[in-house]
């Protein structure tokens, strides 16, 4: 006689409000708040410190809406990868159409808001963040091009010009040169990430540099835009916007991320196991290699935090800007 | 023969209950919030328009 069937209860998880809050990405909302308040406070423009708040909470709001739009979007990417899995969307927590809901909603929010309180040309900027980020980079490059976060990296950029324009209604050049710094980093801070990840990438249908053109163009890229960034990094100091802390720092932090992305480029992080070496050895190449990419990714965060942290301080406490160039 | 085994969700009312409370609250919240800030803001504008009386 067959014996029944024994019944393996297994709960079913009720979405709790922290899963909405998942969907806004609260970590990559920190680096946006962060950026953009330095912005805000780099325009050196009197503001009333309730509206500069709004204004603030605005653009977190903002890029927290993008964010539930690109989750609701690329819950099947995220399905996929090891390091996304367990969002909120492919986890099953929250439906998709509710994070569809929830970062429409929020985006025209934080816009309307954003221009109710400061300025249309910070919401303007605001908005067309937003879109970038949920259309152009989720909906199109993301899946189309190798190049994806090069392009896409402009939404993760805008930021700084956001606050400058919230505080003075204006975006200058020094306001663009923030953006240009963001702009220029992102490429070999993902890049140095995709190496050691690039297995979850590939399985998941997304065309990142390292699966399309391989580690080893991957890396000498990774090279090339450190070589670009130091420069754009040191400008700050030239145009009257940063100080002799913020030079200092521009300066030898690069020379740190420059020799780490050297070695990187030395390295095989992303490289397939060789063959032909025998037993655990075959692994260690390939695993030194994997340690540098993720050195370069840590330091990375850490550049862009404190240059940032520098010119917040900088321009908080007074600190006349250098100007070397006049 | 081995039992077989079948997994089926279990709908738990009160844990429902309690999520459902927990984000009732929290979009009560943020409401409460919005309304705060729009009317801080409007006030602050328009003050910022107001001519002094003396």
């Amino acid at each position: 006689m067959t014996q029944p069937a024994a019944i393996k209860i297994r709960a079913a998880v009720p979405a709790l409000w922290s899963d909405y809050l998942q969907l806004l990405k609260p970590r990559v909302m920190s680096l946006v708040v962060f950026t953009a308040l330095t912005g805000l406070v780099c325009a050196d423009t009197a503001m009333n410190p309730v509206l500069a708040g709004v204004a603030i909470l605005c653009i977190a709001v903002g890029a927290g809406a993008s964010g539930a739009l690109n989750m609701w979007y690329d819950a099947d990417i995220d399905a996929r990868m090891r390091r996304t899995r367990g969002r909120p969307v492919p986890a099953g927590k929250v439906a998709g159409a509710e994070a569809l809901a929830l970062g429409v909603t929020l985006s025209l929010f934080s816009v309307m808001l954003m221009g109710m309180t400061t300025n249309w040309l910070a919401a303007g900027l605001l908005a067309f963040t937003i879109l970038f980020y949920a259309v152009v980079y989720t909906m199109w490059l993301k899946r189309s091009t190798a190049q994806n976060i090069v392009i896409g990296g402009l939404a993760g950029a805008l930021p700084p010009a956001i606050g400058w324009a919230a505080a003075s209604g204006d975006a200058p050049l020094n306001a663009w040169l923030l953006v240009l710094i963001i702009f220029v980093w992102t490429p070999p801070h993902f890049w140095a990430l995709s190496l050691y990840t690039a297995e979850d990438y590939a399985r998941a249908g997304v065309p990142m540099m390292p699966v399309v053109k391989g580690a080893a163009s991957t890396r000498r890229q990774i090279f090339l835009y450190s070589l670009a960034l130091i420069p754009v990094c040191l400008a700050p100091a030239f145009t009257g916007l940063g100080g002799p802390v913020y030079l200092a720092i521009a300066a030898t932090g690069g020379m740190v991320f420059l020799l780490l992305a050297w070695r990187v480029l030395r390295s095989k992080a992303g490289d397939a196991p060789d063959e032909r070496i025998e037993g655990e050895d075959r692994l260690y190449a390939v695993r030194a290699g994997a340690k540098d990419a993720r050195n370069l990714f840590a330091v990375s965060i850490l550049y862009l935090a404190l240059l940032f942290a520098a010119l917040l301080g900088e321009h908080l406490l007074g600190v006349a800007p250098l100007e070397l160039l006049s | 023969m081995m039992p077989e085994t079948i997994e089926r969700p279990r709908y738990d009312a009160e844990a429902f209950r309690k999520a459902r409370a927990g984000r009732n609250i929290a979009l009560g919240l943020g409401l409460m919030a919005f309304v705060i800030i729009v009317f801080v803001v409007s006030v602050i504008r328009m003050g910022a328009n107001v001519q002094p009386h003396f």
